[in-house]
């Protein structure tokens, strides 16, 4: 295990160091988050400026599901999408075989081997903003660890669904576009889910677990989360991530007996 | 104990059985043909520990496709393989750890960074701690003539460097058999040789075992007293080059010298004139009849002197492929 945590470490810096030639890219996107998140908060806050509460939700507790969602967007931005994307290069290249080849997992090397720095600053505005909500809902120590798991369940959901789509590379060697659905999807991420309307509600949270990824640990902080739900958040991704590891060995089967 | 072995090696491909043009793709979209190329046909070979063998064949013979076989990078339809002991498909870690791939037209460095840091993640991945992998880096950067380069990004170095770089990369784990596909694709003459050298320094210093293709002869010359021909995924032949030759080219390079002028058209039917002009001309003839078209050449021409040296195994390769006598010369 060890030995994946040095190796992940080693991808990391070098990625790092690898992005520092081109420095500025660092500078403007943490200019174009900031407006994108200024946008959206905008947009709530001209929501609950003629209501206080929506479908049970105030302008603070929507803003607690805007953090997350601009965190998970960071991680989103900082691994799952440069290295997801990447896998199609790999079969296209034939630089595949050099990970087979290699004696470690090789789901894990696809997932971690890049690291870009463009989503820190969404990172660190997601804590930000939650730290703000938390601390005008009067929220302790206690409500943000109850988000915790909530939390890490939804990374688990996204990256493992996020690496199923990257895997449907192995057959169709142009996925770019499902990946870019999947984003747009997830946007609908950034407000509460009873916002949404019912047909909505099921969808995102049965087809694409939005709900799962930033309502829930919301909920949790807040205490109103069911146990089911957060039972069936980690459920959920237990799942989501041994279907993802089922489905790259089928997949790799795939590749190995049908590339040339 | 042969350290590779194939017995009956077979790979066949399913292809989609497409001709060009909108209709038939539009009749390939709804009902799909498909037909199976062997790529790989019952191909047999054992290579023992240490050696270095020369695998030969034009484009689309099967060479890649065996070694990804032999590398377990694809699953054969059929036959058995086993590499270092073990059976490459299952890709064990402790298989992984033995074996390497060289690919020419592919690299594994990073291209934006030093190959320093590309080096110090393989040695992470195999498991080599930081003081044994720093000797090792600079005992083969010694040996491959490297030095500054490993410390300029990828991207800045030369093609020889950076194939040169890439072998670093690949032999840090030290395996014992090494897979080179076209290792001097590319390379100029200089940076060919030097990858030859520290090829053949390799081979000796750690018992390694390598199986290489190349499409310069001078690599097979130089590197390997046995070959593997392989046409049409068959393997048509497995043993020294000098074997090699005498097999497969049956032909002898006379060379003439002449007391008074001379004219191609005067020797055309004496076999195919290389060279001709002034009092000096060089025929290819079959080994079989050597004598005796020397004998009609001195009968019908004042020869001053001659001499008989066998084509370079280049040309005798080359002929091979270009005519596609091969099976007709194997036979």
């Amino acid at each position: 295990m060890n030995r994946y945590f040095k190796t992940m470490r080693l991808f990391w810096t070098t990625s790092l160091a690898a992005e520092m030639e081109y420095r500025t890219n660092f500078l403007i996107s943490s200019f174009t988050s900031l407006g994108n998140l200024a946008g959206s908060i905008f947009l709530i806050h001209l929501i609950f400026q003629r209501v206080p509460e929506i479908e049970g939700w105030s302008f603070d507790q929507s803003l607690l599901v805007m953090g997350f969602f601009t965190m998970l967007g960071g991680v989103a931005n900082t691994v799952l999408r440069v290295n997801l994307s990447r896998i199609v290069q790999h079969v296209r290249e034939g630089t595949m075989d050099f990970i087979l080849l290699k004696p470690i997992d090789s789901q894990f090397h696809l997932s971690v081997r890049r690291f870009i720095s463009w989503g820190i600053p969404d990172i660190a505005y997601g804590i930000l903003i939650v730290l703000y909500a938390g601390m005008r809902l009067g929220l302790g120590p206690l409500e943000y660890a109850a988000a915790l798991l909530p939390l890490a369940a939804g990374l688990v959901t996204l990256y493992s669904l996020w690496f199923m789509l990257g895997a449907t590379s192995i057959w169709f060697v142009k996925v770019h576009n499902v990946t870019y659905v999947l984003s747009n999807l997830l946007a609908a991420g950034r407000f509460p889910i009873a916002l949404y309307p019912v047909a909505m509600r099921l969808f995102f949270t049965f087809i694409v677990p939005v709900a799962f990824l930033t309502t829930v640990p919301a909920q949790a902080m807040l205490g109103r989360a069911d146990w089911l739900w957060l039972i069936g958040a980690a459920v959920f991704a237990a799942v989501a991530f041994l279907a993802s590891r089922m489905f790259w060995h089928f997949a790799l089967r795939h590749y190995t007996s049908a590339s040339s | 104990m042969a350290v590779i072995e194939a017995k009956n090696l077979t790979k066949r491909f399913r292809v989609a059985d497409k001709k060009p043009g909108l209709w038939h793709t539009l009749k390939h979209f709804v009902n799909r043909r498909y037909r199976l190329i062997e790529a790989v046909r019952e191909v047999s070979f054992s290579i023992e520990p240490g050696e270095i063998v020369g695998f030969l064949g034009p484009n689309g013979a099967g060479k890649t496709t065996t070694l990804k076989m032999l590398t377990g990078l694809i699953h054969p339809s059929a036959g058995r393989v086993a590499v270092v002991g073990q059976t490459p498909f299952q890709r064990r870690h402790d298989f992984l750890h033995q074996i390497t791939l060289v690919m020419g037209q592919k690299q594994q460095l990073i291209w934006d960074l030093p190959a320093m840091d590309s080096l110090k993640i393989n040695a992470s991945i195999y498991r080599i701690d930081p003081v044994e992998a720093t000797r090792r880096i600079d005992e083969l950067a010694g040996m491959l003539d490297l030095g500054e380069e490993l410390q300029q990004p990828v991207r800045k170095l030369s093609l020889g460097q950076r194939m040169k770089a890439e072998l670093l990369a690949a032999l840090l784990h030290r395996p014992r058999v090494l897979f080179l596909d076209e290792p001097t694709l590319g390379l100029d003459i200089n940076a060919q040789a030097s990858v030859r050298d520290f090829l053949r320094a390799y081979n000796r210093q750690y018992k390694a075992t390598i199986l290489l293709t190349s499409h310069y002869m001078a690599d097979i010359t130089a590197l390997c007293p046995r070959v593997m021909l392989i046409h049409e995924g068959k393997l048509m032949f497995d043993g020294s080059l000098d074997a090699l030759s005498a097999r497969f080219a049956p032909y002898r390079e006379l060379n003439l010298e002449f007391r008074h002028e001379i004219a191609r058209e005067q020797l055309e039917s004496y076999g195919e004139v290389e060279s001709a002009g002034g009092h000096a001309a060089s025929l290819i003839v079959p080994r079989d009849r050597l004598t005796h078209i020397l004998d009609e050449l001195r009968n019908g021409f004042d020869v001053v002197d001659f001499t008989v040296t066998d084509p370079p195994i280049e040309q005798v390769i080359g002929r091979l492929f270009r005519t596609g006598s091969l099976e007709a010369a194997a036979l």
